[in-house]
């Protein structure tokens, strides 16, 4: 074979190099340090400032979090084992820790209640948020949860949250045998008949009953509150954002009429205005002596805020879809409800979901307006009970960036698990 | 227009039955005060296949959107399968449920698979079972020659490919006449046989059709009935031999020597 080579003009590799590692400077970290910080004089510049940056930065926090003090009952207490060093004072923190989370109110022995409460709240998500993994019929649970929710945190006897949620299944009893009739009829029926129930039950005394100790919604606060508010008032805003949204594109011009004052109105107002007319302008209106709960005002003014800026987000997402997919859901003879629900809305909802995540991270943060109203939410625990005592005066850093820390890890939580829903969504582009 | 021939049996082969489809009675339509239609008359027999064509703009497309109603007419009366086309919801959605539609843009549903699509509106619409939607979406899949696609979602697919899943979309619904509005305009020229093929197999066995299109070759071949229409009227009718070779109005002559003469 190689006498072959030898003598031919033409040439055969018979051995094959084996791959060689690249040079230094073209591989691995000192390549990427090049081309990524040193390649020009300016981009070299900025390198070395935002190293200097980061490193003010750093020999400023770092210490103040390793020294944290985690264990003194107050602060000229922590500031004496500091001893003039720099260094956090963490231990409020651990101290009022409870204070944070469930108010200074809430019975300590009660605690397991709302904690249980939190945790079945990630059952009755799940099937929600991870449609595809978990099994549907997870989603009675889902149905049950809000009662049961109810039950643990405020307590009181079983059958209250139970004729609740009767007061829905016989609504929708009513509703499923008129609408074969006409949806008004069926829509109304079932609206009147749920009254009708709740009021014959209203009237009822249920104490004794299964009882659970009753605590009272001026005593519910922290972080819980903040979760109670956020969790109730984007879960209830989604459905009535599609129902305004779609009211706002009805034929039928009351509906239309209606749905356009409604969202232009309290898009106009200030969210803590609609606070404050929860927490004194309603009382005036309401008979007297009528307990109507404040929690429940403020859940229902956060939730027509927020329905009104989701239903303009779902607009959006119906004015993308091209006008083709409407005619075409007609055109196979699906009637309206069915062409929005099979159709248009799975489609809209994809297409708003960005938005829709926008307007339920920002309204999960305003639910700390309601520490305007003296309601002793996270932030109206720092700002009132907590720093207004004689151990913890003057104790911002800590307090303020703990309540920071616990919104970001919420609301970041959310946002990633938006962007992986949209990946998952994602049919239309390969 | 390139002559996208499929060999067929002349149309006259093909029977036509007495039975009255469509009938449409001085029917006019206006867009705010532009009068779209004017004075349309046309009465459609089972088993005719009929071609619509005219320059843009002369009302075509506005003509057969009446019929399921996808546009609402002011004067005149629409009679689809014995049904007169009223403002009842309940009749309207009978009437599209029986009159299939493919459209120059497919519009098919990105969301759902290929099946999905296919199977939907039989099960809500027809109320069928599951199983039962999908071993005839997969028959009319089969028919249009794409069943190993079904389960893919229809951004993955060729507009070729898609038009023909409109066409068993639609199939699927069993109805008893298709419309078919510019089916082709929207493809390239490549992909435009495929679906001209699907439409004359359909025509063979005996489908109403009204179609939009500026397919002169598939006209020739497919229809028994041409139909020309300007400026919101019908100028013309005709067997396409006679039409084609004969043109009586100066307006199809017009139009002829236009989309024919290069």
């Amino acid at each position: 074979m190689s006498d072959v080579h030898a003598q031919s003009v033409g040439w055969v590799r018979d051995t094959l190099i084996d791959q060689q590692p690249p040079p230094v400077t073209e591989a691995g970290a000192v390549k990427w340090v090049r081309s990524n910080l040193f390649s020009t004089i300016p981009n070299a510049i900025l390198t070395l400032a935002a190293l200097w940056v980061l490193w003010r930065l750093l020999s400023g926090v770092a210490p103040w979090i390793l020294n944290g003090i985690w264990d003194a009952p107050s602060l000229s207490a922590c500031r004496e084992i500091l001893d003039g060093a720099t260094g956090g004072c963490f231990a409020v923190l651990a101290e009022r820790w409870n204070q944070l989370l469930f108010g200074f109110q809430y019975p300590s022995e009660l605690y397991w209640r709302p904690m249980s409460a939190f945790l079945l709240l990630f059952v009755a998500i799940a099937p929600v948020l991870f449609y595809k993994t978990f099994p549907r019929q997870m989603l009675i649970f889902t149905a049950i949860y809000p009662f049961l929710a109810y039950w643990l945190i405020w307590g009181g006897s079983l059958l209250t949250p139970v004729c609740a949620g009767l007061g829905f299944v016989i609504g929708y009893l009513v509703y499923a045998r008129l609408v074969t009739q006409s949806f008004a009829m069926g829509f109304f029926g079932g609206i009147a008949a749920a009254l009708v129930f709740w009021w014959i039950t209203g009237a009822l005394n249920f104490t004794g009953i299964l009882m659970m100790e009753r605590v009272e919604s001026r005593n519910l606060g922290g972080f819980m509150l903040n979760l109670i508010l956020g969790t109730v008032c984007v879960s209830l805003s989604i459905p009535f954002g599609i129902a305004l949204a779609l009211g706002r594109q009805s034929d039928m011009p009351i509906i239309k009429w209606i749905c356009v004052v409604f969202i232009e109105f309290i898009r106009g107002v200030p969210l803590i205005t609609l606070l404050f007319v929860a927490n004194v302008v309603l009382a005036y209106f309401l008979p007297p002596g009528s307990n109507f709960d404040l929690i429940l005002r403020v859940i229902i003014m956060i939730t027509m805020f927020a329905s009104a800026y989701i239903a303009e987000v779902i607009r959006g997402g119906l004015a993308a879809l091209p006008k083709g997919q409407y005619e075409a859901a007609d055109s196979l003879g699906l009637d309206y409800a069915q062409a929005m629900r099979l159709i248009i809305l799975p489609q809209a909802l994809k297409i708003s979901i960005p938005g829709i995540v926008n307007v339920a991270v920002g309204l999960f943060k305003d639910t700390t307006l309601v520490s305007v109203i003296s309601m002793f939410d996270l932030v109206g625990m720092i700002r009132g009970p907590i720093l207004a005592s004689t151990e913890w005066n003057g104790v911002y850093w800590e307090l303020l960036g703990f309540a920071a820390l616990l919104f970001f890890v919420t609301c970041y939580g959310i946002s990633q698990y938006s962007q992986w829903l949209e990946r998952q969504l994602n049919t239309d582009r390969r | 227009m390139a002559d996208t021939a499929v060999e067929t049996p002349s149309p006259a082969k093909l029977e036509v039955s007495d039975e009255v489809a469509i009938q449409i009675t001085n029917m006019n339509k206006w867009y705010g005060t532009f009068h779209v239609l004017r004075d349309i008359d046309l009465t459609v027999h089972r088993g005719e296949r009929i071609v619509i064509a005219g320059p843009s703009g002369s009302g075509k497309s506005t003509l057969i959107r009446c019929i399921n109603a996808l546009e609402e007419h002011q004067r005149g009366r629409i009679e689809v399968d014995g049904t007169v086309l009223s403002s009842d919801i309940k009749n309207i959605d009978t009437i599209r449920s029986e009159v299939g539609m493919v459209f120059q843009h497919f519009n098919l549903f990105p969301h759902l698979t290929i099946l999905e699509n296919c199977t939907l509106a039989p099960i809500w619409v027809r109320k069928i079972p599951k199983h039962e939607a999908e071993k005839t979406a997969m028959h009319f899949l089969e028919k249009v020659k794409i069943p190993e696609q079904a389960d893919k979602y229809p951004g993955q697919l060729s507009g070729g490919q898609q038009q023909r899943v409109a066409i068993a979309r639609s199939l699927c619904m069993r109805p008893r006449i298709m419309l078919f509005d510019e089916p082709t305009s929207a493809l390239d020229p490549e992909m435009i046989k495929e679906v001209l093929d699907t439409m004359v197999e359909l025509a063979e066995e005996g489908m109403t059709m009204i179609c939009v299109t500026h397919e002169m070759g598939f006209a020739r071949q497919v229809a028994n009935r041409v139909i020309f229409m300007d400026q919101g009227q019908i100028v013309e009718q005709n067997e396409p031999e006679e039409f084609f070779n004969n043109p009586k109005n100066p307006r199809t002559q017009l139009f002829l020597s236009q989309i024919l003469g290069h």
